[in-house]
This record gives C-alpha cells, structure tokens and sequence, in this order.
C-alpha cells in the first residue's frame, strides 16, 4: 500500500466531509427544528455559487466575491423562508417535498436561462491557486486546505452560537420539543426565520467555496443534496454534531471507496469484472452504510436529547 | 338505433374516401439533442447547424420544403425515447435525426426503427449499432465510438508514450472509447477510472491515484462543460506540470471559449484526434466554418456542428434521389448509401454498415492570429478508417 497515496485520499476524503458538512448543518437544523423537508436547500446552494461567480466577474476579486455572496444568500434564503416555505410548515411532508421540488425546476431553469448551460468560473488568486508539500511528500492543492480550514472555522463558529448563545439553546431546546417552546412564549416564527437564514448561508457558502473547484452550473445542488440527507440520517436528524461526525465519515469512505475499491476486487475478481463492479460498488458504498446505520440505529448516530 | 348508427358510419365512410389524400410538399424531420442541462453547449451548436445548412440549401431538399422540429432530450435516454415517439407520432416525422448520447440513443432508435423511419445519428457512435444490432434504416454521419480513440493510441504509441492512465465517463460511449484506445495502444494501461456521468463533478481522488501511478500520460474522454472543470481542478492538483493530457472529443469549439475565459492555458499544445478539423481544405468546409463563424460571433464550430451540417445534406440527398416521392423507402436508402453530397470532412463513403469509412487527423489546440484559441490539424493518423465492429454486422 502507497502511504503517500493513502495520505492524500484522507485528506481529499476530509475535504469533501467539509463541504457535505457545510451543506448538511443547514439541512439537519430546518429539518430537525421545523419539521421542514427542504429539497431546495441545494438551490441554496447554487445560490451561494452564482452569487459569488457573478461578483467575482464584477469586482474581478475572490474576496470580495465570497464576502459579498454570503450575507446575499442569506438574504435570499430569508426571501424563500417568507414568501414560500412559511405556508408549508403546517402541511405534511409529502407537501413539502412537492413544493420544495417544484421550487428546484423553477430556479434550475431560471439560472440555466440567466447564466446559460455553460457554467461560471470562479478564477483562484495567485495566493491560492498552488499546491503545499507536506512532510512524507503528500502533495495537495493549496485552495483543498484553505477549504478545510475555512469548514472548520465555520464548524467552531456554528458550535459556539449553538452550545454558548442563547439562540442557539433555544435551537437546541426547538429541536427536542418544538411545542414546548412555542408554549413558553418564545417567537417561534422569527425562530424558524432565523433558523432557516442561518441554513442557507451555510449552504450558500459551500456552493461559493466550491466554485472555483467545479464551477456554478444550474442543477448544480442537487448532487451535493442527495449526499446531505445521507450525512443527516447517519447523524441523527437535528444533531450538528451528528452531522459533522456523519459528514466527514462519508467523505473519507466515499474517497477511499473510488479510490482503492477496483484494487480491492481485483483480489479476487478477474481483471473485467473488477473493473465493471469497482465503480459500481464505489458508488453505492456510502448508501450501504446508511442502510446499515437505519437497520441497528434508526435514530442516526447522535439524536439530538429529548426526541 | 341500429339505423342511426349505420347511417353514422356511412357518412363517416364517405367522408373519409372523400377526403383528398394529401400529397407530402414537405419533408419534416425530427431533430433531438440536448438543448437545457450543462450538454446543451453541444445541442445549440448542432442546432445552429442545422439552421445553417437549411439557409445554404434555400430550405429545400429536391422539390420538397424542408422543415425541422427540434426537440430536446434532456440529457436523459427516457425523455429521448419520448420525444423520438412523439416526433413519430404526432409530427408523422420522415427522418429522426440528431441525438449526441449513446445511452439517449440506445433507447430512441428501436421506436423509431420499428416505426420504419430513418434514423440518422449527428453525433452519437454506439458500437451496438455498427455490429450486431446495424439496420437498414439506421446510418451515422459521425463515426462509431472506438474509431477516434483508436486514432489516439495510434497517436500516443507515435508519441512514444509507453504508460497511460485513463480516465472517462462511465456510460455506453465511455466503455466504447477505452476498447478503442485499448485496441491500438501498445504501451501499457497502468491505471483506468471510470467516474458517473454526467454527475461527477469532483477528481481529487482520481488524480491522486493517477499521480501515485506515474505514467507517461493521461487519456480523457469528457465531453462538454465537464471538460472546464476537469482541467482547472487538472492545474490546481499541480498535474499540468508533470501528465501530458491527450482526449478526445473533449476540447472543441464548443467549450474552448469557456476555457479561454477561465484562463486555463494548460490546455495549449496538447493533442487529440478527430475526424474532421476547422481548417480542413476543402470548399464545403470552407463556407461551413465562415458561416458558422459569422452567426457565433467569431466562435468556432465543433465537430457536432461539423456532423449536424452533414447530416442534413445527407437528407438532403437522399430526397433528392427519389425526387422528392417520400413513400420510396428502398430508393432514399440507396441514395444515402452512395454519400454522394458534399461532406465538409472531404470525400467518404459508408461501409456496409452505414457507419462512415474515413480519415482520422491529429489535433492540437492552439492560439489563433486574432487571439482566440482553436484546434489545428496536424495530419493524418489513420487513412479511410473502417470501424472493427462492422464485422458484426449481418446485412
């Protein structure tokens, strides 16, 4: 076994635990806090990426780009929670996915009407468009570890407002009895706003930090979205610790997988059946372990207390 | 009761002997590619083509007006297959044409075979339909899957490469272009990756183990917008230093504008093969290229638009060899059979199989003079190339 090799597929494993990460905190608080299923957190995310591709156009700057597209995909998902999804939290889920589905076709032939099929770049600064050597001669793009950087901050910060505030006990104390809170007297409609706000901006700001890695294109969150709800059932709908601990489990076992899976079986495969069933296999890995985790935990890996 | 009816179905009756058959004035031919998702940067320029080469033909085709409908697949086979129904159906199409995807293709051409249309693919080169599922209704204007890679391991083992990785789309023409390259190159394949298509957006691990496996280059095949990701996520891992890249249909006319447009110079100077370049000197090419060139813009065409161009002077000819009586099947057949128009890719001719026999040239991407980067040919690598799998053809 290459150590340099296995190195490196840990960290690109890490790196897209961070972004599922990202995207899943988001998810897992609408869902776990408002009983919402959001299909269109991924439009949030395709937000975030145009937003920040059509600034970087403008202002010809990366940084200005992700300062600027963050508080504008929170806008934006404020605007969605008020004029749409608002009417939806008294309906059942079926009504829900419909709606939030619906909301997906819209935006996705919108922004492929807007911006074209082609897709935005969103070009790297010099300062980030190189490749670090660490010890052992593991070689990975400078931009990777900024992204992995940039994740765990946004985890530290989203740990803090939600463990230390008093928003986020009343978050926390939404997630184990929503009734309850409600009956306390606490707003709960400013609540879910804030929640909901709080969601797209993460998600918002893993389309932008994805940008330059694979561009905006319309439709574009609907991959990512599939792999978050995985994250969030392994982790406990409602948790954010579930969903960081579920989030980087997935991004290591998915790389390893299409990494090392064809090797694997060629073991004890011939070459052409290895060949056909490793990239198979690979992508099916990540919805093994979920039904695996459904079978002996149903609740996920870190429920949130009191559910 | 019984009366009323019968005197029902007797008016209906002369009605319908009354009625005049209509005489077809017009030949309308069902035209589907992918026109919304990231692959419709390839259905456009066929569509513009298309609208191109109906201008250059007056919108006649012998004593008929032609008339296209264009349908989009969505980049999906079951909406293919829906609209290829629906062009039979409900447009009474002559000819379905069109169609980039093996996969849309594999699912659309039994409707429209079984309907005993025409079916002429402008792009996709699905190996099944060069061996053992060729019909005689069913001819290609571009070339079979393994054709233009094997021009590349031609190409690669001229180069001296001795190692290669591959990495492709993992759908029918992904497979179809490794056996293609597998079967010319004599060097040895050290690593091979097919990753899902068209969702896989993300290379880190691949380029990992490509890196870890030290060959002397990289193969491709990813067509379309997914190319622009590939390459910048290719500079940022830092490979463009070390792997030579060589692809095939992956870099065109189609997306070399976005490439310019993201910067990604490592793209300059590297190789592919094709079946046909911009600057082929011949007189259809010619007027081709300025027209498209005119109407884009300045951008060039690529090679979908190259073959959506041809395919319609093949319609073209197949009309105007039965003189416009649309009802002669055996006769239009025969005429296309005979590639007898101008082909913008010079003079070939179709092998029994109704997959064209032809020169395969190299590429390389350049920067032209006013600027903007393009792909040159750089000579012939395989002459009046027939695909392998004709031998699996029994017609």
């Amino acid at each position: 076994m290459d150590y340099v090799l296995l190195g490196e597929q840990f960290f690109n494993g890490f790196q897209l635990g961070i972004i599922l990460f990202m995207m899943a905190a988001g998810l897992t608080l609408v869902f776990g806090i408002m009983d919402l299923v959001n299909l269109a957190h991924g439009t949030l995310y395709m937000f975030g990426a145009f937003f920040a591709a059509q600034i970087s156009i403008w202002t010809g700057s990366f940084t200005w780009a992700i300062l600027l597209a963050l508080p504008l995909s929170l806008i934006a998902g404020i605007i969605l929670e008020v004029t749409v999804l608002r009417t939806l939290y008294t309906r059942d889920h079926l009504d829900q996915v419909l709606a939030t589905f619906g909301l997906i076709l819209f935006f996705n032939e919108l922004f492929l009407l807007v911006f074209g099929a082609a897709g935005m770049a969103l070009p790297l600064p010099a300062v980030l468009s190189g490749q670090v050597e660490f010890l052992g001669g593991i070689v990975v793009p400078v931009y990777r570890l900024f992204m992995i950087l940039m994740g765990l901050l946004l985890a530290l910060i989203l740990y803090i407002l939600v463990s230390k505030t008093r928003m986020g006990m009343l978050v926390r104390a939404g997630a184990s009895n929503r009734e309850m809170v409600g009956a306390l007297g606490i707003n709960i409609r400013l609540l879910y706003t804030g929640v909901f706000g709080l969601g797209a901006a993460m998600a918002g700001f893993a389309g932008m930090i994805q940008v330059p890695i694979t561009q905006a294109q319309s439709g574009m969150g609907e991959d990512v979205l599939i792999l978050a709800f995985v994250v969030i059932v392994i982790g406990g709908i409602g948790s954010i610790r579930g969903a960081f601990v579920a989030a980087i489990i997935i991004g290591i076992i998915d790389t390893m997988g299409r990494s090392f899976m064809d090797v694997a079986l060629l073991q004890f495969l011939p070459t052409n059946a290895a060949e056909d069933a490793g990239p198979a296999i690979s992508s099916m890995l990540i919805y093994l372990i979920m039904a695996v985790v459904l079978a002996f935990r149903p609740q996920g890996l870190f429920p949130p207390r009191g559910v | 009761m019984i009366r009323l009816i019968s005197k029902t179905m007797a008016v209906l009756a002369a009605v319908l002997i009354f009625v005049p058959q209509v005489q077809a004035k017009e030949v309308r031919i069902g035209y589907v590619t992918t026109l919304t998702t990231g692959g419709s940067l390839l259905g456009k320029q066929m569509k513009l083509a298309v609208e191109i080469a109906l201008d250059h033909m007056g919108n006649k085709m012998g004593p008929l007006d032609a008339k296209v409908i264009f349908e989009d697949d969505g980049f999906k086979p079951k909406i293919g297959k829906q609209k290829t129904e629906k062009l039979i159906k409900k447009d009474k199409v002559h000819f379905l044409a069109g169609y980039i995807w093996s996969h849309v293709l594999g699912a659309s051409a039994p409707v429209a075979l079984k309907a005993g249309k025409f079916f002429i693919s402008s792009n996709a080169g699905h190996s099944l339909y060069a061996g053992k599922k060729c019909h005689k209704n069913f001819f290609n204007a571009a070339w079979e899957n393994s054709q233009t890679p094997m021009a590349m391991g031609e190409l690669l083992n001229k180069k001296g490469v001795k190692s290669l990785y591959i990495m492709t789309a993992n759908y029918a023409a992904g497979k179809q272009m490794v056996a293609g390259v597998e079967a010319t190159f004599k060097g040895k394949i050290i690593g091979k990756d097919l990753t899902p298509w068209p969702s896989h957006s993300d290379w880190s691990a691949e380029f990992a183990k490509a890196k870890a496996a030290k060959p002397d280059g990289v193969f491709i095949f990813y067509p379309g917008a997914a190319t622009a990701k590939y390459l910048t996520q290719y500079r940022q891992a830092g490979l463009d230093k070390t792997l030579p890249l060589y692809h095939v249909f992956s870099i065109d006319g189609a997306n070399l504008p976005l490439l310019q447009k993201a910067g990604l110079k490592n793209v300059i100077g590297t190789r592919q093969t094709s079946f046909w370049s911009p600057d082929l000197d011949n007189a259809q090419n010619k007027k081709f290229v300025a027209a498209y060139r005119k109407r884009s813009g300045g951008i060039y065409p690529a090679f979908y638009a190259a073959q959506a161009y041809d395919t319609m002077f093949l319609i073209k000819s197949a009309v105007e060899g039965v003189n416009g009586n649309l009802k002669d099947i055996d006769g239009m057949r025969a005429a296309m059979k005979k590639a007898d128009f101008p082909s913008v890719r010079g003079k070939f001719r179709f092998g029994k199989n109704h997959f064209p026999i032809q020169n395969f040239y190299e590429r390389e991407v350049v920067v032209d003079k006013d600027g903007r980067w393009a792909v040159e040919n750089r000579g012939v690598v395989l002459k009046d190339h027939e695909t392998p799998y004709v031998k699996d053809c029994k017609m």
